[in-house]
């Protein structure tokens, strides 16, 4: 499954506050990400950025290929403008990392794959069973969005 | 009507496994209520003023015999005998214990039914005209739309966590019976060189801060409906205000930013968009249109009709719709008897009127935001049963329309947010203007209730409104004038001071009064509000 659980392709560490779940297996990136102002100021040979809900991604697209890791934050679950942001930049063809960090509860964590987040960094640990549940439940879902699942329509008419 | 295939039942099934879940992580403690709430609201479970209340979807407002007669069995077994039709063409039960939910959800999902997005910060359940397939001057049947909107906007990740609600209504023709221009995003279907389309409104609402819609585009393609709402929604979601929730809704961003300027961010969002590959085939609207297709109507239904017992002849002068097949006719049943709550059936009524469903009206029945129902396809000659066996259970009011056939929240009988109660003030006009022959007098004339400025009850959109406010801590109800959610829409303005329940049910009967001495030929009190001003009634009222 697309978007399904993987134990061979997840990482999953216990630490509270740090990356705990990576759906992708090439380096971590250590670099500290570096504010969206800062990235377009001066600092643009950082490889590594944060976006807050208020910042405009699209300033983002014409380096993303210089870009490793762009950490997109959650201070509130509420606060959807995250999703967005990752659609954007996934559909402007962004392939590095696209973490999700911050107020990231478990039940958030199947939408935000569908985004194109591939890792992510809750402020709490996020319990792997029901993890695991919420990202095996759905075998189908009806709209194309950023990650490999068929949208329903697809399965239909082919 | 819209059958389920594998891939719908897959997709409703998971819900309730995962709601389950969810509920028995929130009783075992592992989730704060905080963290829960957003969770059961997408699933429309409210926790209100006594119990916990579930909203379960009726996509469009279409439903058969079938899933109605599982409303009342979810009335009887789970609630205390009855439900409550809501203006968003849905049904609510107010008295359900959190543990059983889940088991409702899965006795519902086994008819094709579900709770999904009946509330929270997501697209909500799709709304549309309640004579759809049955009236005459509709260019299509908007269903398909909606069907098509409901499977694009259902667990729809990027628009999961909007700053606001968000309400779509489908309509199709130019008269407006859903109120769509008070929708967040309002589709009227329209055929352009012999091609059918949608016109696009948004920026629709009520609530604290009523708006009318604006136009967005005059016509997009089937094939490129999903892009553009996409479009529409991902300005909303990235643009809308985050910072109060009284602002948050996409009236307000399209007011501040003005409708062009949101109308050129959607036009330039769409066409990176539309490069997606987001829009399903034009075979899967084939697919869903041919479910919806006419049933099989007698062509040479007979059309006369005895009229000679005088209580069916004025049920059928107010409450049957010419229907465009002849020889059939749109059956409203009014769920507003005099002195009743308005929108609630028992258990025993949803019954009867899924029975008629069945036998007269090719198994299916609507629910209208006016919080009725109707028998949408009923032979002419079957017009006089019907009425009988409605009339036995109390289901033979025929007030459609009149100033007894009142929208009325909860209010403060149920709602945690009210100010006021809306439904015994509702009982005690109905009561006072019960007499059958002064409201056809009356003519026309739409009442609408609010306990409180959230405006469920849709009081801007009154020809009368009424809000209910709290003044210092005792219930206090402010008059309005000259609203309307057809396609007329306007809305309504406030005459002065508020009033007491009693003093407001005097307040209406000036304004009623006042109508009765100004109008002209066959005037409607808006028609006649909207000539000569307010300033007779507010004389009338305060003078
Ligand atoms: C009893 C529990 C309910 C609560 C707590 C509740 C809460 C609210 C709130 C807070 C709003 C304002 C939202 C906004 O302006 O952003 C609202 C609006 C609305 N509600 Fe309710 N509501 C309840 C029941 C109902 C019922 C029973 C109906 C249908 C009969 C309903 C239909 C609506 C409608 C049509 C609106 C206006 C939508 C608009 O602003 O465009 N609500 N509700
Ligand atoms: S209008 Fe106010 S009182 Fe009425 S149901 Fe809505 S929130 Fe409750």
């Amino acid at each position: 499954m697309a978007d399904g659980f993987d134990p061979d392709q997840t990482t999953m560490t216990d630490s509270g506050g740090g990356v705990q779940l990576r759906f992708r297996d090439d380096e971590v990136n250590e670099e500290p990400a570096v504010t969206l102002d800062s990235f377009l100021i001066g600092q643009s040979n950082a490889t590594a950025v944060r976006i807050e809900p208020g910042d405009d991604a699209r300033a983002l697209l014409p380096s993303l290929d210089r870009i490793a890791l762009i950490e997109v934050s959650f201070p509130s679950f509420r606060d959807g403008r995250g999703y967005s942001v990752a659609r954007i930049l996934r559909e402007a063809g962004y392939t590095g990392e696209l973490r999700a960090s911050g107020d990231v509860l478990v039940d958030q964590v199947p939408l935000m794959r569908r985004c194109g987040f591939d890792s992510f960094a809750p402020e709490a640990p996020i319990d792997g069973d029901t993890l695991r549940r919420a990202l095996d439940r759905y075998d189908f879902h009806y709209q194309r969005a950023a990650d490999a699942s068929v949208p329903v329509w697809k399965r239909r008419h082919g | 009507m819209y059958k389920y295939d594998e891939y719908d039942q897959a997709i409703v099934d998971a819900r309730v496994d995962e709601f389950r879940d969810q509920v028995r992580r929130r009783l075992a403690g592992d989730m704060t209520e905080d963290q829960f709430k957003p969770l059961r609201l997408m699933n429309g479970l409210y926790l209100q003023l006594h119990a916990y209340m579930l909203r379960i979807a009726v996509p469009y407002g279409t439903l058969d015999s079938r899933q109605m007669r599982m409303l009342g069995h979810i009335a009887r077994k789970y609630d205390r005998g009855y439900g409550h039709f809501t203006t968003r063409q849905n049904i609510q039960f107010n008295w359900i214990k959190l543990s059983d939910a889940p088991d409702i959800l899965a006795e519902i999902a086994k008819i094709e039914m579900h709770a999904i997005q009946t509330s929270g910060n997501c697209i909500r359940n799709i709304s549309s005209d309640q004579y759809a397939g049955a009236a005459a001057d509709e260019v299509a049947d908007p269903r398909p739309w909606a069907e098509l909107v409901r499977q694009w906007s259902t667990f729809h990740p990027e628009f999961s966590h909007l700053p606001r609600k968000f309400k779509i209504a489908v309509i199709a023709a130019d008269e407006d019976r859903a109120a769509m221009r008070l929708h967040d995003i309002g589709i009227q279907l329209v055929m352009r060189d012999g091609e059918l389309g949608a016109k696009i409104f948004a920026g629709g609402g009520m609530g604290r801060t009523p708006m009318i819609s604006h136009e967005i585009r005059d016509f997009v393609a089937a094939d490129d409906l999903m892009s553009y709402l996409e479009a529409c929604l991902r300005v909303y979601n990235r643009y809308g205000r985050r910072d109060n929730i009284y602002k948050a809704r996409i009236k307000i961003l399209i007011h501040e930013i003005g409708a062009d300027e949101y109308r050129r961010q959607v036009e330039e969002e769409f066409a990176a968009v539309k490069q997606l590959g987001l829009d399903p085939p034009r075979a899967e609207l084939e697919r869903i249109t041919a479910m919806f297709a006419a049933p099989a109507f007698a062509a040479d239904a007979p059309t006369d009709i005895d009229r000679s017992d005088p209580d069916f002849a004025v049920w059928l002068d107010q409450n049957v719709k010419p229907h465009k097949q002849p020889g059939y006719a749109i059956v409203n049943v009014s769920l507003k008897p005099i002195g009743g709550i308005p929108g609630d059936a028992s258990a025993d009524q949803i019954d009867v009127m899924a029975d008629l469903a069945e036998r007269y009206a090719f198994d299916e029945l609507r629910v209208t935001h006016a919080q009725n129902i109707v028998l949408p396809h009923i032979r002419v000659a079957d017009l006089k049963a019907v009425w009988d066996a409605l009339a036995e259970v109390g289901l033979a009011e025929a007030n459609l329309d009149l100033i007894s056939d009142i929208i009325a929240c909860p209010g403060l009988d149920y709602c945690s947010l009210a100010n006021a109660r809306s439904i015994p003030l509702a009982q005690k006009i109905a009561e006072r203007f019960a007499d059958p022959a002064r409201q056809r007098d009356l003519g026309e004339l739409k009442l609408k209730i609010s306990g409180c400025i959230n405006a469920c009850g849709h009081h801007h959109a009154g020809h009368i409104g009424i809000l209910g406010v709290d003044k210092k801590g005792v219930e206090n109800f402010q008059l309005l004038l000259g609203g309307s959610g057809a396609e007329d829409v306007s809305l309504g303005r406030i005459t002065g001071p508020g009033f007491s329940e009693d003093g407001v049910v005097d307040a209406i009967e000036r304004v009623t009064d006042t109508y009765i001495k100004v109008r002209e030929g066959g005037e409607r009190f808006v028609d006649t509000y909207r000539r000569v001003g307010m300033e007779p009634f507010k004389e009338a009222i305060y003078g």
